[in-house]
């Protein structure tokens, strides 16, 4: 497991690339990786599951945390490249309804 | 640096006092023994923290007394060096193979012996503050095991069994000692209908097991009080919201049976697919869920919509939280989708289902260890269990409580589409003692009537939709849009109660906003239909009953009033 993350150009967006199992063992990284001084002009959040071969409950709970700092309900987070396993766990949560999950 | 305590053992007299005297002017505190023999009883005695061995000694040579303190040592760590002129290879490797940490060769250099010294002390210490974490750990573990166990006991007491020995349950929980996230709960409505919840908590142990004793605690409270799986479903993502730090939630799936009406409503969020077993037919339909699991939606923004089912007797719900596909092979593999599916559509009857998948599982997990949580329900469509009766006696002694008494409630359109005033009026009957062994018949009149008024009356549905199960299904959306749509109507409930402790009667007065309809002619088709015995009806049911139950039930006005009276106490069939 390792958590990477990525501030763009003019400081909006955060990419944060999980590679590996994304479960309760990235926790604190993941943390790190939006509560960092460089976040702190960011609007937007990208999860990037390219790397993530699975994902766990608490790995769910972990999204929740991350939509609730980038501001909750108005929060623009998006989750993209998942693979089918990973596309599956997040829709029997029906995670869709709270994120961008492309 | 403290004295360290060193014993030395060498039979040569010269040596030991050479050695002795180096170690002293260094600092340390020596203890010398002339043979092996006597080094292990020094040791005993002494507890040096270091030991230098000749290798060569009269009575017990080097080798042997350091295998017999390394043994008495056990799991503290005393470094043993042996002392020796011996300076081929493989007699040096000899020393470390029979349990030395090193070999010191002479004559001693003190620069040497010193440095050697140290570096083994630090050593020493070192694999005592591993040894000291060890033990914390053990320590702190083993409390936080008594904790959760004892979580786990009071969680069993507020989750107790409900009705889950119900003949038309089975169920299989993992036997953990601790805490591990899942709940199957189930309990009986006053009406006989009865609910079943199945849920996953995140994570294990504490935080899961503290969000779990409210959930059970609606969950019990408010079936006791009549209510169904929406208005519970609600009250537990909202207590959930509430309690629940961010990111922890609980995916669950809901069931409300409905004896009488051969009908199920299902609430699921977050759990993987279940499945409807259809006894008839043998198809197996796929029930997905359609919400985010409890506790990560405010009550504003949560969906208590649910999936509606016709069943036919035998028919079967069969639910399971994610650690049943999870459950691993020693291989690794996990049990997946597609193997419970082939379990299930290859059991040889309904009734086989349950015990196959449990077989199915336990015979693929084989000897691997079993570190997930298993939970797996299975309830099904059943002739209306018999509500007990109460022991006559218990009626004859309720002299008390409230006898003569009247009230009227009115409900406006938009408490219709969102409050289910049952339990409320339930509360106010059961406060007369010869009315509470009957609460089961109760609910059930006041069901129907309620329904009657509001779905057929207020909302004007036509209840012959309900006879096909296509039907059924359009039923259900069609009172949803217009439950969306109302602005408009009432239901008005006047209740009339006399009595004088030992007998009473009660008249139940419904009215709603509703055209009304011609009551004389449904009389007749109502007798029509009563004749036919072999009925695959899905909606009518509720008449008879309320005959068997009420002294009279009567249609007034236009076909939007009825009257409906009860006479306690009632003879038990």
């Amino acid at each position: 497991m390792s958590v990477e993350s990525m501030v763009s150009g003019d400081g909006q967006e955060l990419t944060i690339q999980v590679s590996g199992r994304f479960d309760f063992s990235a926790h604190q990284a993941f943390r790190d990786a939006y509560e960092t001084p460089a976040s702190s002009g960011v609007r937007k959040f990208v999860v990037d599951l390219s790397g993530t071969s699975y994902l766990d409950s608490s790995a769910l709970g972990m999204l929740l945390l991350l939509r609730d700092h980038a501001g909750g309900d108005t929060a623009e987070v998006s989750i993209v490249n998942c693979n089918q396993d990973v596309k599956k766990i997040l829709a029997i949560s029906n995670f869709e309804q709270l994120f961008a999950i492309q | 640096m403290a004295a360290i305590r060193i014993l030395i053992a060498d039979d040569n007299q010269v040596d030991r006092k050479i050695l002795g005297r180096i170690l002293q002017k260094q600092g340390n505190e020596v203890i010398e023994a002339v043979n092996g023999e006597e080094a292990v009883r020094l040791f005993h005695e002494c507890k040096p923290e270091i030991v230098l061995l000749d290798v060569m000694m009269p009575v017990m040579d080097g080798k042997q007394a350091a295998l017999q303190i390394k043994q008495v040592a056990g799991e503290e760590m005393v470094p043993v060096i042996f002392l020796t002129s011996l300076t081929d290879a493989y007699g040096l490797a000899d020393c470390l193979e029979s349990g030395g940490d090193d070999f010191l060769n002479k004559p001693y250099n003190p620069v040497v012996l010193e440095a050697k010294v140290h570096s083994f002390y630090r050593m020493r210490e070192m694999h005592q503050t591993l040894q000291r974490q060890r033990d914390e750990i053990a320590i702190h573990n083993e409390h936080l095991m008594h904790e959760q166990e004892a979580a786990k006991a009071v969680f069993d007491n507020v989750a107790h069994q409900g009705c889950l020995s119900a003949d038309n349950i089975r169920y299989l929980v993992s036997p953990l000692a601790v805490f591990n996230g899942d709940v199957l709960l189930a309990a009986r409505q006053p009406s006989g209908a009865m609910n079943l919840l199945l849920g996953d908590f995140t994570g294990h142990g504490l935080p899961a097991a503290i969000g779990a004793m409210p959930l059970a605690e609606i969950f019990y409270g408010m079936t006791a009080k009549g209510f169904g799986v929406r208005d519970i479903i609600r009250e537990v993502n909202s207590k959930l919201k509430t309690i629940l730090p961010v990111g922890f939630f609980c995916c669950a799936v809901m069931v409300e049976m409905n004896f009488e009406r051969k009908s199920a409503s299902v609430w699921m969020g977050g759990v993987p697919d279940c499945y409807l077993f259809r006894k008839g037919s043998g198809e197996l339909e796929v029930m997905t869920s359609n919400h985010l699991p409890l506790g990560v939606l405010g009550d504003g923004k949560f969906v208590d919509s649910l999936q509606e089912f016709n069943l036919e007797i035998g028919d079967r719900f069969l639910l399971w939280s994610d650690g049943i596909l999870e459950a691993r092979n020693p291989a690794g593999d996990m049990f997946g989708n597609e193997r419970l599916h082939d379990v299930i559509t290859q059991a040889a009857d309904a009734d086989r289902i349950f015990h196959d998948i449990k077989h199915a599982v336990d015979a693929f997990q084989g000897r691997a260890e079993r570190d997930d949580d298993i939970t797996l329900a299975e309830i099904a469509m059943v002739e209306p269990p018999q509500v007990e009766a109460l022991a006559r006696s218990q009626i004859q002694a309720a002299k008390s409580g409230p006898m003569d008494w009247s009230f009227s409630y009115e409900l406006g359109p938009q408490s219709l589409g969102n409050f289910n005033p049952l339990p409320l009026v339930m509360h106010l009957l059961m406060e007369v003692p010869g009315l509470k062994s009957m609460s089961g018949q109760l609910y059930t009149v006041l069901a129907e009537m309620f329904s009657n008024a509001f779905e057929h009356g207020v909302l004007g549905l036509d209840s012959k939709l309900k006879s096909t199960p296509d039907g059924f299904m359009e039923y259900y959306q069609q009172r949803q849009q217009r439950i969306d749509a109302l602005d408009d109507g009432f239901v008005r409930i006047r209740m009339n109660h006399e009595g004088n402790g030992l007998e009473g009667r009660l008249t139940v007065h419904f009215e709603d906003s509703g055209a009304g309809f011609d009551h004389v002619a449904m009389l007749n088709r109502r007798k029509a239909e009563l004749a036919d015995v072999g009925d695959q009806q899905y909606s009518g049911r509720g008449i008879p009953l309320m005959n068997q139950i009420c002294e009279s039930v009567e249609y007034m006005g236009k076909g939007n009033q009825v009257r409906a009276v009860i006479h306690w106490p009632q003879e038990q069939e």
